[in-house]
């Protein structure tokens, strides 16, 4: 049985720029190269990213799994234009976001980034804040923006919560919105920080499935970070494993499970080969995460 | 739970989410659970008792006993009869016009010194909280001021603001001024990381941030800022009148003692205190009117 | 937006402390704050003497004694007994009214937090005294009190009174309910749970309670000094000696008092921070 998902708005594929003849996308190709990234706070270096290099296909869902608090963010920080690198650079489509005399790549909109404990403005109700973005950038008028927000999420199945405010609507609602507020962008890529860290299985499996859906319809580039490997294999097309800090490349699988999937995948032979395959890696770094003791950082 | 609502939403008719919304809150059902309760409780009779139980004692204290000190305080009786009498035997009771004018000066005073710490303030906290460089070089300032007590001010601010009404205005306002910055500051500074970088991400320029982020973020610390604020004002209002006035209820306090007449000073408190209790309301009335968002918030949580 | 230098250092936990002078020396923030204030008091000073070079003085600023003058006047009073007098009369008043408003406040709140029919019946009549300002009651006292220095000590206590009863309420309120049924279910009795759980629950609130309770406390100290105007300099207090330097004319005296009575109220301060982060070893910033 399926269960019907409520549809995730976005760009249809016919109606996107990136979409080539072939039906393949072309936008939100990133390549990171020898990044390394050194914090010092105290007068003390700490070492985050340790010369991290991969690249990711423009409509890959690339998923990176790592113990909490090893360096994780730190890169998608960086992709995002949060912080800045120590060395290495970083591209999006060929473009150079951050390296040799740009440490710090500017904030855009074609790269947003749907935070691990949420980020909906909690004085801006729903619609609000979906139609932000397009109003902000002098995209859309207000009342436009508002209609198009109202629009996107009723095709998400939220249509009767665009006038609550996001502290009256459950977690799985917000972070559904908050999807919603970065689709409105059409962005390139699409940088989720642990977004189902806090959230029970049943809500985050619903959670999957609703984003497996936003994917297939838009095939826009997923750089997802986690520390749960099944929603990596669940929902990723390559799992990069990093390692406890400094984060570096561990090792990395190619998911073959057929898209779309849905959750009987879960239960798929194939989906348990790829957890055998990747689960001693993971494990490895937890344990070493877990005896460094240190305090996760949120 | 609510958050199971929602999966179903694919096979549930979305018109019937709004119904199934308004029974879900725990919050809610939490507040109603405790009103019952509150009501069957004897909660509403202890008060009751409580309040009549420190009027007799006060009574008993001061006009049943008459014990050696207490007989120089008027007690309940003398106070109300007076506050309601037609013709006050010591000059002031809601029939007499005296007794608005202090009440209106003072709340004159209050109004102009709190709009003034108010229009000061919070762009000042603001630029603060926001601006790390601004913060650097007025923060040290603010903090070296600001363990000066209001009334050692008292004689500064005669000597520089002449008159009567100048210089009560500046010390309440001055008073108001430190709490009303300093709340907005903190108010700036604990809004989550996470909401600038939201913001950024969606395309928002410097000035927008300002606009949508750091002005409402701050605006729960800046409310609580404001209703701590005027209760200071108030309580440095009262001294300056005390020490320097013409008219107002701490000079009205003051002078009744000075002049032996206890009614009026007994009524001039508990006049004080209820006109202080209402300004703070209307403060927070204010408040919650501009901050729907977190008022709602709040209530879900049941609090 | 905050500076991203700033943002980092809260990411990392620091590892190593470096000494904490190289650290104070080697921040731009404590230079700034330095110049600032550096500023400020030159400011002062040329608008205070503004009539000595233009011949005109400027409005209000001019009225200001400099601060040259001030430092001149401190160096004066500094090695009189009067004046350290006067610190202590100040700080025993303080302390007297504001130990005893501890000793009633904390027992006072916790039993209001504890015992639902106590705060019943104690907390409304408590709720319509609380909104009269401390001061007001400065009169009403010098009649009941005997003498002038109970009366002061009686509105010194009421000031801190309410502030710390109303925080320690809240602060046992909001103790965490999981606490105490965390503390039950290991057969905790209600005496272990009111000396384990609900007391160092409360601490951090009445710390909070206490240091505002302390600013109020010097408030209130000083306007029953200057309203009650207790004997000679000696014994009147800080307040006194600003209010005899006031009627004296001595306006760098006056500067002088406030800025002593600036640094009191900071030394007390101080100490109840100090204090309560001794009794308080997990709420240490790491």
């Amino acid at each position: 049985m399926n269960i019907a998902v409520p549809r995730m708005p976005g760009p249809g594929r016919e109606g996107q720029p990136g979409a080539n003849a072939t039906g393949g996308p072309t936008r939100g190709q990133i390549s990171i190269r020898n990044v390394t990234k050194i914090y010092d706070p105290e007068g003390v270096n700490v070492m985050a990213v340790d010369n991290c290099s991969m690249e990711i296909a423009a409509g890959e869902v690339c998923m990176i799994v790592g113990p909490s608090g090893c360096g994780k963010t730190t890169l998608l920080n960086a992709i995002a234009g949060f912080h800045s690198i120590t060395s290495g650079e970083i591209y999006l489509d060929g473009e150079l976001l951050c390296g040799p005399g740009k440490p710090k790549a500017e904030q855009g909109a074609d790269r947003i980034v749907v935070f691990q404990h949420g980020a909906l403005f909690p004085w801006m109700t729903l619609a609000e804040n979906v139609a932000y973005g397009p109003m902000v950038q002098g995209k859309l008028r207000k009342r436009e923006a508002i209609e198009k927000a109202f629009h996107m999420l009723a095709e998400a199945g939220l249509g009767d919560f665009g006038g609550k405010y996001p502290g009256e609507v459950s977690s799985g609602m917000a972070r559904r919105t908050e999807i919603v507020r970065a689709l409105i962008n059409n962005p390139k890529v699409l940088l989720l920080d642990e977004p189902y860290r806090a959230m029970d299985a049943l809500t985050k499996s619903i959670m999957h499935e609703s984003l497996l859906e936003v994917y297939d319809r838009t095939k826009v580039t997923i750089f997802f970070i986690t520390h749960d490997l099944d929603e990596a294999i669940f929902l990723g097309d390559r799992v990069h494993v990093v390692t406890t800090r400094p984060c570096k490349l561990k090792k990395t699988v190619d998911v073959t499970l057929s898209r779309p999937r849905n959750y009987q995948a879960l239960s798929s032979e194939e989906f348990r080969l790829l957890v055998e395959e990747i689960n001693g890696a993971v494990h490895e770094e937890a344990i070493k995460a877990f005896q460094s003791g240190e305090r996760e950082m949120a | 739970m609510a958050t199971m609502a929602t999966p179903g939403s694919g096979t549930t008719p979305a018109s019937d989410l709004p119904t199934r919304l308004r029974t879900k809150p725990t919050g809610f059902a939490l507040f109603w659970h405790q009103t019952k309760t509150s009501l069957a409780s004897p909660t509403p009779y202890l008060t009751a008792f409580g309040i009549f139980l420190w009027f007799f004692t006060y009574w008993l204290l001061c006009e049943g006993l008459q014990l050696p000190r207490f007989v120089k305080i008027p007690g309940p009786v003398t106070i109300f009869s007076e506050w309601f009498s037609m013709n006050p035997t010591q000059g002031i009771s809601i029939f007499t016009a005296e007794y608005y004018h202090h009440i209106a000066v003072s709340c004159r005073r209050i109004a102009i010194a709190f709009f003034l710490a108010t229009a000061i303030g919070v762009p000042l906290g603001l630029l603060m909280g926001w601006s790390k460089k601004f913060h650097d070089y007025s923060f040290p300032i603010l903090e070296t001021l600001r363990p000066i007590p209001i009334l050692a001010w008292v004689p500064l601010a005669i000597l520089m603001f002449k008159g009567y009404e100048t210089p009560v205005i500046f010390l309440a306002t001055l008073a108001s001024l430190f709490v009303t910055t300093l709340n907005t500051m903190l108010g700036v500074q604990s809004i989550d990381e996470a909401y600038f970088r939201a913001a950024g991400c969606l395309g928002a320029k410097k000035w927008d941030v300002f606009r949508h982020v750091v002005v409402p973020g701050a605006l729960p610390y800046i409310f609580t800022g404001l209703q701590i604020s005027i209760g200071v004002a108030w309580f440095s209002l009262v001294a300056a009148e005390m020490v320097s006035g013409d008219f107002g209820l701490g000079y009205l306090i003051l002078s009744s003692y000075v002049n032996g007449v206890t009614v009026p000073m007994v009524i001039g408190m508990l006049t004080l205190g209820f006109v202080g209790w209402f300004t703070s309301i209307i403060v927070r009335m204010i408040g919650n009117r501009l901050m729907q968002w977190h008022v709602r918030a709040l209530a879900l949580q049941g609090r | 937006m905050a500076d991203i230098a700033h943002v980092e250092n809260r990411i990392m936990p620091e590892r190593v402390k470096r000494s904490r002078m190289s650290k104070v020396l080697g921040n731009a923030e404590f230079w700034r704050g330095l110049l600032a204030l550096v500023v400020f008091v030159l400011l002062w000073e040329v608008g205070a003497r503004w009539k000595e070079f233009f011949g005109y003085s400027l409005p209000y600023v001019g009225l200001l004694p400099p601060p040259s003058d001030v430092a001149v006047a401190w160096t004066k009073v500094l090695p009189k007994w009067g004046y350290w007098e006067s610190w202590y009369q100040s700080f025993k008043r303080v302390l007297s009214g504001f130990i005893a408003a501890m000793i009633i406040g904390i027992p006072f709140g916790l039993m209001l937090a504890v015992n639902r029919y106590f705060r019943d019946i104690f907390f409304p009549p408590f709720e319509v005294l609380r909104p009269i300002p401390p001061l007001a009651w400065v009169p009403a006292s010098l009649i009941f009190w005997p003498t002038n220095e109970m009366s002061i000590a009686f509105v010194t206590f009421l000031g801190a009174f309410f502030t710390i009863v109303i925080n320690v309420l809240g602060g046992a309120r909001s103790i965490d309910v999981r606490y105490l049924r965390a503390a039950q279910s290991m057969g905790a009795t209600q005496w272990d749970l009111f000396w384990k759980i609900i007391l160092p629950g409360t601490l951090p609130s009445i710390f909070t309670g206490a240091a505002v309770g302390m600013g109020i406390t010097w408030e209130v100290v000083l306007a029953a000094e200057m309203i009650s105007g207790g004997g000679t300099q000696g014994s009147g207090g800080l307040g006194f000696f600003i209010w005899n330097s006031y009627m004296g004319g001595s306006l760098p005296q006056i500067v002088v008092g406030m800025i002593s009575i600036g640094i009191a109220g900071y030394i007390s301060s101080s100490l109840i921070r100090m204090i309560g982060t001794h009794f308080m070893p997990w709420r240490r910033m790491f």
